[in-house]
């Protein structure tokens, strides 16, 4: 009953879709105000029919309902709650529904919030973000319809792949997809302007908060990604260059763009015709991302045979997106009329700098993910595109990017004075000097890029602080009267200092993690110690647990140093009888500077185990700075001319118009 | 994010996880140097994996291998070349510089060149337009326009429309 329930309610979606996605667009065409103000309450719709089928498969997953073949397959009655919920998306069919989901929030959130739209632009683009929706109702109904029964039923489920059985994974595809489909505004947005032949400040003042907000979600999806595979995957990684992890930091790397070209259109009227191309783009590689994944298509070209109709139906998907989208953009983006003008060393100047390396960084991750895929297509030979090929190719273009990162928001809008700008960068300079200092004096053997990069790290940092402290005078006037001006500056100044910080931050992080990191294996018997980077690590023991749906071997580490005890680490090795799969559980202590990482591995049978240590330093800085930048993200966000709804544009400009001017 | 990866591996079947202790060569530089190469060698029946963190058997037979080919005084060069002659370029992680991967492998330098152009071309442009533009602006052009086409317009608009300043330079 509720499976055809959620069934149902999927189909009159997709009819919902089908009216929010045509008469709109007549009536924005015609001029019929009646038309355009149905895709409101067809929007809201859609959003409630949506909601009603997940929550009906989210039902049928919580009372294990395994007569639906995608419960049967994805979960099992012994396993927790928490898994049980979070197992509705840990699948494809099920993630497909989470991805509408979040379509149709957003779609409505335009439609209860975008009063102060014009009409016409607000019905296309609830009939743009309509036409999305149509697209993947019928790919869900068509190809991936998560509410179909099996006959007889099994006595139990599958069960949830037991990797994905973590408090991590279970929250990186909704941040993932909500990142993606967020894009979608943006999206939507540059399809209804180069409809409507029109773009203003106004456009840009909506396109804005929602590209931050799916900025926000992707940042955090791919932190907690990363993190999972840390901690999860007990290889001590946090970064393999998967095409899986490809495929998600593409559209970071464009949407990070997106979103300072953005700012550009908002605040000075210029490169809208580019940004308009960003926004396509951007989400045009969040569809090849939650697509790519899913059809296994990265694993060979010939996984898109063994699921044909899905594969095809994608394919077809992605062409009448991306292409027409393009071809729309080829025949409409002439009528866009250029704005603002500036001079090449300027604030726009350097958001052209930067949206140059961004997009040159993603087409050299774009180029390595699909290379492989490109060359068996075209004359069958195989080659590996790994980690060592990123790190030759994307690690050079981000120097420059991160270099001119602090000088970017030290210079003024229009014209800027590049010595002035390096008159101010003086603190930085010294900062790097002493970054750099210090890494050499702390590691032996001369390590002089490294301690180049850390400098970099140092420069970005530091001049994000003096940015900041500029505008608020800070020691150049009473500290009073800095509180003063730091309370009265925009939380979009505050955000962008954070999220600039946070990258420093992170971007120390990566260096500590690539360079310094350590690695011991040893088969150690209980009672026996080995060193790591000046820790001693005494290894118990090991004994047998035995969780909800696995059973463990838990070891357990004395870890000390000089004598004084620093953690008791606690690693487990896990198996799910159920799906007869082991899982690692590193234990991870972390000192702030440092990781100290454990993992126990298999016994030799004479009461020896493979024991190995990892000591990771400078890596919980990667989290801390994406931490920050999300932060600085969620700052930005809150500010009151970016609010849902915010004040007319005439009560908000004259804090506009003072905010871009540094001294 | 590589439960594909590792499910993978799973199926193929092996219990070892990547590098085991008794693999492990006793001359730590010699050992150094095999770790090293262990991360540019792909484990052929695994995802985008090394050989370094990978757990399949084949993976472990190669470690086993390099550390042998090392032993008897092959170079690294050496090394990767006796791998590739035995399993293709596949098994190389940093694919080599020849025909079929140039457009890889320059392929970044060449859009950033590109972009480097665009940009150049954008401010040219925007240059031209500028000493264009200065003495005209489109308001004044749409102006002119009106006032050309229809006299009575000029004489109703002259004493309230005083140009507007909209010219954003």
């Amino acid at each position: 009953m509720i499976a055809e329930l959620g069934h149902f309610a999927l189909i009159l979606a997709l009819l919902t879709a089908l009216v929010q996605g045509s008469l709109p667009m007549i009536g924005a065409a015609r001029g019929d105000a009646a038309w355009m103000a149905l895709a409101r309450p067809a929007a809201v719709l859609q959003l409630v029919l949506v909601a009603l089928a997940f929550a009906a498969l989210t039902y049928l997953y919580v009372v294990s309902d395994f007569t639906v073949i995608n419960v049967a397959e994805n979960s099992h009655s012994a396993k927790p709650m928490l898994y049980k919920v979070t197992g509705v998306w840990g699948n494809h069919e099920g993630s497909m529904l989470l991805w509408i989901l979040i379509l149709a929030l957003f779609g409505s959130m335009v439609a209860l919030f975008g009063a102060n739209l014009p009409p016409s632009l607000r019905a296309r683009v609830l009939g743009v973000q309509a036409w999305i929706g149509i697209g993947f109702l019928l790919f869900t109904l068509l190809t991936s319809n998560p509410f179909l029964r099996v006959f007889p039923a099994p006595a139990d489920g599958r069960d949830l792949n037991p990797l994905l059985q973590d408090p991590g994974l279970a929250f990186h595809p909704p941040m993932l997809y909500a990142g993606y489909v967020g894009f979608s505004m943006a999206f939507s947005f540059a399809i209804a302007a180069l409809i409507e032949g029109k773009l203003d400040a106004a456009w840009a003042r909506w396109v804005r908060p929602w590209t931050l907000l799916a900025w926000v979600f992707l940042t955090g999806g791919i932190a907690l990604g990363s993190w999972w595979a840390y901690y999860e995957l007990g290889w001590g990684g946090w970064w393999f260059w998967d095409p899986v992890e490809n495929v998600s930091f593409m559209p970071w790397l464009l949407g990070t763009a997106l979103l300072h070209s953005a700012i550009v259109v908002e605040k000075r009227d210029a490169l809208k015709v580019w940004t308009v191309l960003l926004a396509i783009l951007t989400f045009s590689l969040s569809l090849i991302g939650t697509f790519i994944v899913r059809s296994g298509l990265l694993t060979s070209v010939h996984a898109f045979a063994t699921d044909p109709e899905r594969g095809l139906f994608i394919l077809i998907l992605l062409l009448i997106t991306i292409g027409g989208s393009l071809l729309l953009f080829a025949l409409r983006a002439p009528v866009l009329k250029p704005g603002g003008l500036f001079a090449p060393i300027s604030r726009e100047g350097g958001m052209v700098i930067n949206n140059l390396f961004l997009a040159a960084a993603c087409a050299t991750v774009l180029l390595g993910t699909l290379y492989p895929l490109f060359l068996e297509a075209v004359d069958g030979s195989k080659v590996s595109v790994g980690p060592p090929f990123f790190n030759a190719t994307f690690v050079p273009l981000m120097v420059p990017l991160i270099f001119f990162m602090a000088l970017g928001p030290l210079m003024p809008w229009k014209r800027a004075d590049l010595a002035g700008v390096f008159a101010r960068l003086k603190l930085a300079a010294l900062g790097a000097l002493a970054a750099a200092g210090l890494t050499l004096y702390l590691r032996e053997g001369w390590p002089v890029l490294p301690a180049a990069a850390m400098g970099l790290a140092a420069w970005l940092f530091v001049a994000s602080l003096v940015e900041w402290g500029g505008r608020i005078k800070l020691f150049r006037a009473p500290l009073s009267d800095s509180w003063r001006r730091a309370r009265s500056l925009p939380r979009a100044a505050h955000g962008m200092t954070l999220a600039h910080a946070g990258m420093a931050i992170a971007v120390a992080g990566m260096i500590g993690a690539s360079v310094w990191n350590l690695e011991e294996v040893r088969n150690l018997r209980p009672g026996e110690s080995m060193q790591v980077a000046g820790y001693d690590y005494r290894f118990d023991g090991v004994e047998q647990i035995e969780g909800p749906n696995y059973l463990a071997d838990r070891a357990r580490f004395t870890v000390t140093r000089e004598g004084r005890p620093v953690a008791v680490l606690t690693p487990e090795k896990r198996l799910y009888p159920v799906q007869n799969m082991p899982t690692t559980e590193a234990a991870i202590h972390t000192t702030g500077v440092s990781d100290l990482y454990a993992v126990i591995g298999d016994s030799d049978g004479r009461g020896g185990w493979t024991v190995r240590i990892f000591h990771e330093p400078l890596v919980p800085w990667i989290w801390l700075g994406c931490l920050v930048m999300v932060l600085g993200g969620l700052v930005s966000l809150s500010d009151r001319r970016l609010r849902i709804g915010a004040p007319k544009r005439a009560k908000a400009r004259p804090d506009a118009a003072q905010e871009p001017i540094p001294a | 994010m590589r439960a594909l990866a590792v499910v993978l591996a799973l199926l193929i079947g092996m219990p070892a996880v990547a590098l085991e202790p008794d693999e492990i060569l006793p001359d730590p530089v010699l050992e150094q140097r095999a770790r090293e190469l262990s991360k540019e060698i792909r484990c052929v029946v695994c995802q985008n994996e090394s050989i370094d963190s990978s757990n399949a058997d084949i993976a472990r037979e190669v470690r086993l291998l390099v550390r042998e080919r090392l032993v008897a005084g092959d170079s690294d060069q050496q090394v990767l070349d006796y791998l590739v002659a035995r399993y293709g370029d596949f098994v190389l992680l940093r694919p080599p510089v020849k025909p079929g991967t140039y457009l890889l492998w320059f392929g970044p330098g060449i859009v950033l060149l590109f972009g480097l152009a665009a940009v150049f071309f954008f401010f040219r442009r925007q240059r031209a337009a500028a000493t264009g533009a200065a003495s005209l602006s489109a308001e004044e052009e749409a102006r002119l326009a009106r006032l050309l086409d229809d006299p009575d317009a000029a004489q109703n608009n002259q004493p309230t429309a005083p140009a507007e300043p909209k010219e954003r330079r």
